[in-house]
């Protein structure tokens, strides 16, 4: 059931910036939570048909979260790659801060690969939770590496909204 | 997807982004997708100078995202539609990897919610 929850979604070429708001029908310890707990992010971090398996989580500032991200329609088990999140700052509540990468099992970073820095800012209106992203690029041009390496195989679901987007754009 | 091609046009990607920022830039698409105009008939829709407009629509030429198109003495602008839409598909792409986490995120809260309240 999909009430008014604010969605908002800018890209910002001036500074590199993509900014996102979405708001939940969460209150804040919940909401946040849902984003620190490694449990709950493999639930929902990865859209399908795509799941994340969290390999370790250092929820604290210089800690690491680092995953692996697979497609569940793949028939290749090989198929998947890992990523880690390095937290820089963190207010417990409130927001936490840091740069994501792609890396190897290991967690040892790719650096031919673009790194993306984050903020996420929570707070709570109401019986609703706010939370704020801000992730930086070096280059625009990162985001479509990123989306490219990510998702490699095809995004599904992705595709089937894209043409629908585009007859949207035709009529 | 292949992601080999896009490495080639990596070039001209950052310029269409640098075409669409710009608010009066994203109308003067919007009006020329219709049909093709000359500048003064575009600076006729703005409350802004001939010469500002100018300026927009040289950036959007070189940025490949428009062409001119000489008929008589007119420059008529027009769109390049294919152009937009690769722009348009790799926003929307991102866009919706977001969409579809908080989605999946809004049914785990409402799990996580109910769970609580039966404890």
């Amino acid at each position: 059931m999909k009430t008014n929850l604010t969605f908002e979604f800018n890209v910002n070429k001036a500074n590199n910036t993509v900014e996102v708001k979405r708001e939940f029908m969460a209150n804040l310890a919940l909401t946040w939570e849902a984003w620190t707990n490694p449990e709950i992010l493999d639930l929902w971090w990865a859209p399908k048909p795509y799941k994340t398996l969290t390999k370790s989580m250092d929820f604290r500032e210089g800690g690491t979260w680092l995953y692996q991200m697979y497609n569940t329609l793949s028939e290749n088990q090989q198929e998947c790659h890992w990523c880690k999140n390095d937290y820089t700052t963190i207010v417990h509540q409130s927001m936490f801060a840091g740069y994501d990468a792609f890396c190897d099992e290991q967690g040892n970073t790719n650096n031919e690969m673009p790194r993306t820095k984050w903020i996420n800012s929570f707070s709570q209106t109401g019986d609703k939770t706010l939370v704020s992203i801000v992730a930086q690029y070096e280059r625009l041009e990162d985001l479509e590496k990123i989306i490219a390496m990510g998702f490699k195989e095809g995004f599904t679901m992705a595709l089937n909204n894209l043409d629908e987007y585009f007859e949207s754009l035709n009529s | 997807m292949q992601p080999i091609s896009f490495i080639n046009s990596i070039s001209m990607r950052r310029d269409i982004f640098q075409a669409i920022a710009d608010p009066t830039r994203r109308a003067i698409i919007a009006l020329i997708a219709l049909k093709a105009m000359t500048p003064n008939a575009i600076a006729e829709n703005f409350n802004t100078t001939r010469q500002a407009i100018s300026k927009h629509l040289k950036i959007l030429v070189e940025c490949e995202l428009v062409r001119q198109n000489q008929q008589g003495r007119e420059i008529y602008y027009s769109l390049e539609i294919e152009k937009m839409k690769e722009i348009d598909k790799w926003l929307e792409q991102y866009r919706m990897i977001w969409e579809n986490r908080f989605n999946q995120l809004d049914e785990i809260l409402e799990k996580l919610k109910n769970k609580n309240n039966e404890d």
